[in-house]
């Protein structure tokens, strides 16, 4: 296949040797589960169950509201211990609701949704509303709802699904073993989805260094003639969709649209098998393979773990800390957020888990800017990093703005990259958490207007009609002198 | 050629005239302090003040109907230069620093007077004659007058907690290693 060059980018050490040779392994159930009723992009689901419940494995234990959310299911058997507040996987350790169950040991399924018999010949309607239903996100990482994403045929002129198996983080293998070890239920998940999008081709792009995956992907889709399979270069950030969509069509998406808009839908190879066993045999995601590594770990391997184990518990499956941990990662090393505590549970989206020695990371003194221009050259995005931080620094965000901070992936190439060890990929972080800030509030103080200005228009309203009734009556008020009655609010406003 | 030079001369008079009349009798008062009290508030509407936004606070501001305490976004900072643009002292022994807030209101000490509904300028308040009453906390502005006419002290003022939809990285802290040769 015809590959487009990619512009900028790194190749750190990836030390994906760690796990790329160990088989996935089972975790037996810990004793608890915790189950976030928010672990995806958009609204939080609403729980369906309390404490005291006795739910079985596969069960809906949340419901989707509003346009974009997914709905949570027991992970297995067992009793709801409570719904209550745990902290979230999330750099800010705050606090979220969570369903917490006490697993009865006896893993026994409840009645799950027929299987879809012949997916090829279902409507996309039947196929998105199962996915929907089985709780499906995307499973790189950002957990935005997958029923969303298999809708977009109806909205844009589609010709492509790609298969993300690029995995360009460093010690994340999970991808690759998941492709090794499973590659029939992947090219099967895709086959659905393309059917679901309406698409006529399917991609699937492998990093180069995943020889074998590539090998085992292309046998198992060698039977089917509208699969490619697209061994790409190792230079990081390949795995970030638009720029393997580049890479594969040489075309680039334009900043605030979406690779859909070239007619390419991206979805995570693990989200595909994902599909598989929702349509084929109603098997809601309640379970995943997770990545624990790292140099800290004394037992780094890849895990099929159930949604809502503690960390603290994947952890000590992997034999524990070998030394204590500079920092434990939940993610890659290079976009993967810190975690402020253990006790926070494994989600949908958790594609590793790292602790870190002080060796690995490398936190350095930052000096100053040296004006070298490295962060230019490889900003996978075409920005100016340097220009960019300086005027965050000084607290501009609009010109930082203007400067196109918001179409920064925040891959943190640049900060990789600096020879003076600034944190640049922070700077924009900031900003753009600030200006998404500025935005909310924004949205915030229209809405406040706009119900000002339409209470205003009603006093008035219903003050006029009040002295019409006055006025009306004046003249007959001699004949028949009858008290008008008035609303509360009409009394308020007079 | 005289032809084109008159009648353009003529027309530059009459449109002229009616320019300079038209600027006399239609002029609107500007106050120009109240365009640099605006730009001296933050700016975010959030009607804290008990005015519908900034503008509006700085036109108060101006014509001295409110004090210069009235922000409470804007903190200790808005509130000293204010008062030193108004040439006034500013008593700053009452004022605690605090971020944006919403109304809440304490279920079991609501008695459904419907008063707060009445003051709402936003309509934030759902319930009705003896009713438990409660606050649309999406739309409150956090400007506190539902707690003001509260007979019963059921309404309190809560700040807006940090969710993890809201939730954003700081400002990295950098202390630049400067080496002096």
């Amino acid at each position: 296949m015809k590959l487009f060059p990619v512009r900028g980018g790194i190749h750190p050490d990836y030390r994906k040797e760690q796990t790329s040779e160990k088989a996935i392994v089972a975790m037996p159930l810990p004793a608890a589960l915790y189950i976030p009723l928010q672990q995806h992009i958009g609204a939080p689901a609403e729980a369906l169950v309390q404490a005291g419940d006795v739910v079985k494995k596969g069960q809906k234990i949340g419901r989707n509201q509003g346009a974009v959310s997914a709905t949570q299911h027991a992970p297995t058997s067992g009793r709801i211990a409570s719904v209550t507040e745990v902290p979230a996987p999330h750099p800010s350790g705050l606090p979220t609701l969570t369903i917490v169950i006490e697993p009865d040991g006896k893993d026994e399924w409840a009645e799950l949704p027929a299987p879809i018999a012949d997916p090829f010949a279902a409507d996309m309607q039947t196929i998105n509303a199962r996915v929907a239903e089985s709780g499906i996100v995307g499973m790189g990482g950002a957990a935005f709802p997958s029923a969303i994403k298999l809708n977009l045929g109806t909205q844009k002129k589609l010709h492509t699904l790609l298969l993300n198996g690029a995995e360009c983080e460093p010690f994340l293998t999970c991808d690759d073993r998941v492709m090794r070890e499973h590659a029939d239920e992947v090219i099967d998940g895709a086959r659905i989805m393309a059917h679901a999008l309406g698409v006529p081709n399917i991609v699937i792009g492998i990093e180069d260094n995943k020889p074998q995956a590539a090998d085992i992907m292309r046998k198992a889709a060698s039977a089917f003639a509208n699969i490619q399979i697209a061994v790409v270069p190792v230079q990081y950030p390949m795995g970030s969709e638009k720029h393997l969509v580049q890479a594969i069509t040489g075309k680039e998406t334009p900043a605030r649209m979406l690779t859909a808009d070239l007619g390419i839908v991206v979805h995570n190879v693990a989200t595909a098998r994902a599909v598989h066993h929702a349509v084929r045999f109603g098997r809601p995601l309640i379970a995943r393979v997770v990545t624990v590594s790292g140099g800290a770990l004394r037992e780094p391997r890849n895990v099929e773990v159930a949604i809502g184990t503690k960390i603290s518990d994947l952890v000590e499956f992997c034999g524990g800390f070998a030394q204590r941990p500079e920092r434990v990662v939940n993610g890659g090393p290079m976009m993967g957020q810190p975690l402020p505590s253990l006790d926070a549970p494994v989600v949908k989206g958790t594609s590793g888990i790292l602790a870190l020695t002080a060796e690995e990371i490398s936190d350095r003194p930052t000096s100053a800017c040296i004006r070298c221009g490295t962060c230019v050259t490889i900003c996978p995005c075409g920005l100016s990093p340097v220009e960019m931080s300086s005027f965050i620094r000084k607290d501009n965000l609009e010109v930082a703005a203007k400067l196109g901070v918001m179409d920064c992936i925040s891959c943190g190439s640049c900060s990789w990259v600096c020879p003076s060890h600034i944190p640049l990929v922070h700077y924009f972080n900031y900003a753009k958490g600030m200006l998404n800030a500025q935005t909310r509030d924004q949205r915030k103080n229209e809405r406040i207007k706009t119900l000002v200005e339409a209470r205003t228009i009603r006093i008035e309203k219903a003050a006029e009609a009040k002295k019409a009734a006055l006025a009306a009556k004046k003249p007959a008020a001699a004949a028949a002198p009858a008290a008008p009655a008035t609303t509360t609010e009409e009394k308020a406003n007079a | 050629m005289l032809m084109a030079i008159g009648s353009l001369t003529a027309m530059g008079v009459t449109l002229g005239t009616i320019l300079g009349a038209a600027a006399r009798y239609l002029h609107v008062e500007e106050n120009p302090l109240e365009e640099e009290l605006k730009a001296m508030l933050p700016g975010s509407q959030c009607g804290q003040c008990g005015y519908v936004g900034c503008g509006q606070a700085a036109a108060a501001l101006a014509k001295g109907e409110a004090p210069v305490t009235l922000c409470p976004p804007g903190g200790k900072a808005v509130i000293e230069a204010l008062a030193k643009k108004l040439g006034v002292s500013a008593d700053l022994s009452e004022h605690e620093e605090k971020g944006p807030e919403h109304a809440y209101v304490i279920e079991g000490l609501c008695i459904g007077c419907t008063r707060c509904i009445r003051e709402c300028t936003t309509d934030s308040i759902l319930g009705a004659n003896k009713l438990m009453h409660t606050i649309i906390v999406e739309s409150c502005h956090g400007c506190g007058k539902c707690v003001e006419v509260c007979p019963t002290e059921a309404i309190v003022m809560k700040p807006i907690e940090v969710t993890l939809n809201t939730w954003h990285w700081p400002k990295p802290e950098v202390a630049h290693h400067v080496t002096v040769h």
